[in-house]
């Protein structure tokens, strides 16, 4: 019982980390119609930025948990403007092959500054070690990182659901050109939009940087969960990125314990199930299949 | 109101619309009849701002809109009822009729949206598709109402509702004309059409091919009918 409470908890550590970047490339997915294969490089970023920052200025993971999402968002903002909205009147296509360059040439600029070996990152003295709740004892930080991602996932939930920013990434993550011929200015949003996501990818970076080695190439196979969890939730089903976040963090942390070789291909097995079943991922709407 | 001319419009190498004119005054209810395929649903995506391969000039209150964006249109004061009705399935019903912005001051508050279609607001909390399609097509002409649009364009709103509903879309279009509000009625049913628009422009292959007001539009009822192959 104390065994599978404890990978339960790993488990959802890592959805966290899913999720939470699930979320952005689905809300960018939604009103840009871009898919983000930087997404994956962005989180390193978010780890290797956490890192640089503990090391250089000595800035906590308490900081960098502020002070990352809000760079992040600036290098989101600059990327957009400077890349991005060129593409996004052309065939989804290119903007997939622009941010797939973009994830090559980040890549590759990270491991010319640090190297191939992992940076190290640890987080305060309050979040190491093991708690013991009811009985069964569990890793501090695993619990901190699961606590937190929730909250980050109810707020950016308010924030779709009870503000007119959120209507209108629904509205339009929906039905594109109806919402601007209603009126809506989507353009204005597309930026901020944008930043938002690559913060969110970020934050999930920071997060992981004490619990994952912090490496150029830590995003690489991140990217591959995160696309799988896209499908199990449904492109661009904010709801959908979350669960399946969560979903997907779990399996793969059940299959390492009970079934190490097969704990990647269970993530793929899941998918493929689920795409059986249902076409549109968990929480796609049937529309997405057509 | 809206004055179109010349218009011509392609996909790709195709040309769809062949030099269109067609006008609609103030306070006017004027029917686009044609059959499928006769770039009806062309010429309304042209008059929104959503099909860009254009020629030819569209004017809307005295401003040329030919190569306005979308949501200026809309905000000039142009008011789109999509033909599958455009209702949000993530958006409850009051969201969908607080999505877009007020344009005029001629815009209803929620308060009379809720007066004159009572269902609306006795479902406000509900996801939009959970209405029936009748109910969508009141949600889609009331949250164009709500803005205070100048100009509906509406597309094929009485299609696949039942009879008792389309006369009730019918009265609805009649009161919106009296509070001088013009509509642009695409319509395949020449006999909804004849009980609410004072004039009417038959499409036909991309061309305007006749302009008949009501009295000769009624009595030509069979031959439009045959026209249209009904």
């Amino acid at each position: 019982m104390n065994a599978v409470l404890q990978y339960a908890v790993q488990g959802l550590a890592a959805g966290s980390f899913y999720a939470l970047a699930a979320l952005g490339l689905a809300i960018i997915f939604g009103v840009l119609g871009v898919v983000n294969f930087a997404h994956g490089a962005f989180y390193m970023l978010g780890a290797v930025t956490a890192a640089v920052l503990l090391d250089t200025l000595g800035l906590t993971l308490w900081w960098s948990l502020l002070a990352v999402p809000v760079l992040m968002f600036v290098f989101g903002v600059v990327v957009e403007r400077l890349f991005v909205q060129w593409l996004l009147r052309l065939d989804p296509l290119y903007n997939f092959l622009l941010t797939f360059g973009l994830t090559l040439v980040l890549v590759e600029l990270v491991k010319q500054k640090y190297g191939v070996s992992g940076l190290p990152y640890k987080p305060p003295g309050i979040l190491q070690g093991r708690a013991e709740l009811a009985g069964v004892v569990l890793p501090r930080y695993q619990l901190f990182v699961f606590l937190f991602s929730v909250a980050i996932c109810v707020l950016v939930w308010l924030l779709m659901t009870r503000t007119r920013v959120g209507m209108i990434v629904r509205a339009s993550t929906e039905k594109p050109e109806l919402t601007r011929a209603l009126g809506v200015n989507v353009g204005r949003w597309v930026t901020p939009v944008f930043g938002f996501g690559v913060a969110l990818a970020g934050l999930a970076g920071v997060l992981a940087a004490p619990f994952r080695a912090i490496t150029a190439d830590m995003g690489n196979n991140f990217a591959i969960i995160l696309f799988a969890v896209v499908v199990i939730g449904g492109l661009g089903s904010i709801v959908g990125a979350v669960v399946a976040g969560f979903l997907v963090g779990l399996v793969e942390a059940f299959g390492q314990a009970y079934a190490p070789t097969f704990a990647q291909i269970l993530i793929f097995v899941l998918m493929a199930l689920i795409i059986l079943v249902r076409p549109a991922g968990l929480f796609g709407r049937e529309e997405a299949t057509r | 109101m809206l004055e179109v001319t010349g218009l011509r419009a392609w996909y790709g190498e195709a040309q769809a619309l062949h030099g269109v004119n067609l006008s609609v005054g103030e306070g006017e209810v004027v029917t686009l009849v044609g059959r499928n395929g006769a770039g009806k649903t062309t010429l309304v995506r042209c008059l929104i701002g959503l099909h860009r391969q254009v020629g030819g000039t569209v004017s809307f209150l005295g401003r040329d809109i030919t190569g306005m964006p979308a949501h200026r249109r809309a905000r000039a004061g142009m008011g789109w009822v999509q033909d599958d009705r455009g209702i949000y399935a993530g958006l409850t019903v009051e969201e969908n009729l607080l999505l877009p912005p007020k344009v005029s001051d001629r815009a209803w508050t929620l308060d009379r949206v809720y007066e004159a279609f009572p269902v609306l607001a006795d479902r406000r909390k509900a996801p939009g598709t959970t209405l029936s399609g009748g109910e969508q097509q009141m949600l889609a002409i009331a949250r164009v109402l709500r803005t205070g649009a100048r100009l509906l364009l509406m597309d094929e709103p009485s299609e696949g509702l039942a009879p008792v509903v389309v006369a009730r879309i019918g009265a609805i279009i009649r009161e919106i004309k009296e509070t001088g509000v013009s509509v642009l009625l695409i319509e395949q049913n020449v006999k909804f059409a004849a009980t609410v628009a004072d004039r009417h422009y038959l499409l036909s292959q991309g061309r305007i091919v006749e302009a008949l007001d009501n009295s000769e539009f009624r009595r030509r009822e069979v031959q439009l009918l045959e026209h249209l192959g009904i």
